[in-house]
């Protein structure tokens, strides 16, 4: 069995709200978004796991998290077994060479006045790897492994000579040019066109065998997770309510938002009906959170003790968690 | 039977630029019925939302109508007079956008949106009539009409997305025009959404093309497809023949790279190469330089629509 390469501990992240001149003088009590709030996971090396949830459900943060790119409120995150926020600022710069990102939007986290190949071999210029032209040589072979060909001939060229799915190869080459082991990518295949993004989602397959990558790989989109992700953890309101394996989640959707979530993904097929109803409304405020279950406003299964309690994740088959005690009994008896 | 309400025949847009001119719509002709639910279908740079710009005469310059015509209701919008465009636009043609935050005025509240909308083009309507509307408006959108005080920043995007349609369909026009409504929504608000727009569509007899750039999102609302591709038509045909039995090579590969998740289909196959390059397309066929059934005349010669089991297909295998 492999281990653990990412473990994450009760991690939260509360942002402050702003608050105004008033608000101070009256001394009125601060507020919070509660982004995420208490996740735990772990990720396997050499595993995928899928982090999906809609927007606001938190996952964009936890990854950044994971990264060391925001200081949580608490909790903690522990690569090999050694918690990251215990790295001094040198050791940090070390380890960011192991754990890499892929953004969403390719142009906005390429800088339209460096080419190419300037900014593929940028990270290796940061972390002192290699000389000049040693650097080079490896650029040019990612790009060649990244589908970025004929690499000597784009070396040159800008972002805007590109096409969108050239951009996103630019981005994922340059992810990968450090030699990382950890790779989140935070829905790097959403704003691509469909045949696009099943081009990106081959070759981040192909690339994860060949580097023996781990990825996380957030995404609102549960279709494309079927071919790529091991694993789902399905977030709602900075919370996990579901962790299994990706077939186990897909056959045997336990928690009633991830059966709805499964429900509401397109189906390419005219003749396909809907089994459920899809439930109104849309996730609330994380400023004032429901209380109990997070999802019990839109729940059809919500009970009393669904409004008071905070569901903890409960085990309902081999490597499969839920936030749902209702279900839990339901599968039990 | 059903009456034609929309016939582009042979329509051309150009986009003169400083290297040559981008020819977005390439000979475009294509029939739309009272009532229908038209998915347009393809990749970015297709010609899809320029062909529904066009059909509201909405193309910015230097972008123009070269040469073709619209016929609505049998009046030709091309070479209709600015006047009478004005009349159409709201009125009896609407258009809804992919992101509500662009389309919506930050500064007024939803329901003085309404009210401008309405007083603009009906003429005689005071302020309380037009309030009255909105709110029964609102009402068939489902959200309660109190939220006629609020802006659009106090409203999740789904709910902006409602108000949108509603806007487009307060004057009651019988075609609607979609632009990626559903882009910028979450997978649960975008079914929503789509839901919506079916029972809207039942209510209010209207006839909506709605363009996407996923199969996914109209498989289930519309009766039929149009697949473009490079500026030009690659299949029209009823909604369930196209998923089923796609002719045309680019078709089935677009349905091929779509992930489906209740299908056993472990990987997806990907069409290699990308969009042509619409100032110096290929010749003959745009799609024969990714095409995996490639002949020899595919090279040399556009070819026509081909009749071939219901479907129209631009092909030279169906000749």
């Amino acid at each position: 069995m492999a281990e653990d390469l990412i473990t994450v501990k009760d991690l939260k992240m509360h942002f402050p709200l702003q608050k105004g001149l008033l608000d101070n003088l009256l001394a009125r009590e601060k507020l919070f978004v509660r982004a995420v709030d208490g996740v735990s996971f772990s990720i396997k090396k050499g595993e995928v796991l899928g982090l999906v949830g809609e927007s606001g459900s938190g996952k964009t943060t936890t990854g950044r998290m994971i990264l060391r790119l925001l200081e949580p409120t608490s909790g903690e995150v522990f690569y090999n077994g050694r918690s990251i926020f215990s790295y001094s600022k040198s050791e940090m710069e070390k380890l960011r060479e192991k754990m890499q990102v892929i953004f969403q939007d390719p142009y906005a986290s390429l800088s339209p006045r460096m080419s190419i190949g300037k900014a593929i071999s940028h990270p290796l210029k940061i972390h002192a790897l290699y000389d000049k032209q040693e650097a080079k040589q490896v650029c040019l072979t990612i790009m060649e492994k990244v589908g970025l060909s004929p690499a000597s001939f784009l070396y040159k060229k800008y972002p805007h000579q590109l096409s969108g799915g050239q951009r996103q190869r630019v981005v994922i080459a340059r992810a990968l040019v450090t030699n990382p082991d950890f790779v989140v990518a935070d829905e790097p295949i959403a704003m691509a066109d469909v045949s696009v993004r099943a081009m990106i989602l081959e070759l981040m397959v192909k690339l994860k065998k060949e580097f023996d990558l781990t990825y996380l790989f957030i995404t609102h989109d549960l279709a494309t997770c079927k071919y790529i992700c091991d694993r789902l953890a399905i977030m709602y309101l900075g919370r996990i309510v579901e962790i299994g394996p990706l077939a186990e989640v897909f056959k045997n959707p336990v928690h009633p938002y991830t059966a709805t979530l499964l429900d509401a993904v397109p189906v390419p097929d005219p003749t396909y009906k809907r089994t459920h109803p899809i439930p109104k409304g849309e996730i609330p405020s994380a400023i004032n959170p429901p209380p109990g279950c997070c999802f019990n406003p839109r729940c059809h299964l919500a009970q009393k003790s669904c409004r008071e309690h905070e569901p903890e994740l409960a085990r309902v088959g081999e490597d499969h968690f839920v936030a749902c005690p209702v279900m839990s009994i339901k599968l039990r008896s | 039977m059903n009456n034609t309400i929309l016939d582009i025949q042979d329509l051309k847009v150009e986009f003169p630029i400083n290297i040559g001119t981008v020819r977005a719509v390439d000979g475009v002709s294509l029939k739309l019925n009272q009532g229908e639910v038209m998915g347009l279908v393809g990749e970015s740079g297709c010609g899809k939302s320029t062909l529904g710009f066009s059909i509201l005469r909405l193309l910015r310059p230097p972008g123009r109508i070269a040469s073709g015509r619209i016929l609505y209701h049998g009046r030709d919008i091309v070479s209709m007079d600015e006047k009478e465009v004005l009349k159409l636009r709201g009125r009896r043609i609407a258009m809804i956008f992919q992101d509500p935050l662009t389309s919506l005025n930050p500064l007024f509240s939803i329901g003085r949106q309404f009210v401008e909308t309405l007083q603009t083009h009906e003429k005689g309507i005071n302020k309380k009539q037009a309030i009255l509307q909105a709110e029964s408006m609102l009402e068939s959108l489902g959200i309660s009409k109190e939220r006629l005080q609020e802006f659009p920043h106090q409203m999740s995007g789904g709910m902006r997305q409602r108000i949108m349609i509603g806007m487009g369909l307060i004057l009651n026009p019988d075609l609607l025009i979609a632009d990626e409504p559903t882009t910028s929504l979450d997978v649960i608000v975008e079914a929503q959404f789509l839901d919506l727009l079916a029972d809207l569509c039942r209510q209010y007899n209207l006839t909506i093309i709605l363009i996407t750039h996923n199969l996914g999102n109209v498989a289930q609302l519309a009766d039929r497809i149009t697949v473009m591709y490079g500026g030009t038509l690659a299949e029209v045909g009823l909604s369930g023949d196209i998923f089923h039995t796609p002719l045309h090579p680019y078709t089935q590969g677009l349905l091929a790279s779509i992930p489906n998740i209740k299908l056993d289909q472990p990987e997806l196959s990907p069409m290699e190469g990308s969009p042509p390059d619409l100032v110096n397309p290929p010749t003959g066929c745009v799609f024969h330089p990714r095409c995996p059934q490639v002949m020899d005349i595919c090279t040399r010669q556009r070819p026509p629509a081909f009749q071939k089991n219901g479907h129209q297909v631009s092909c030279w295998l169906y000749r």
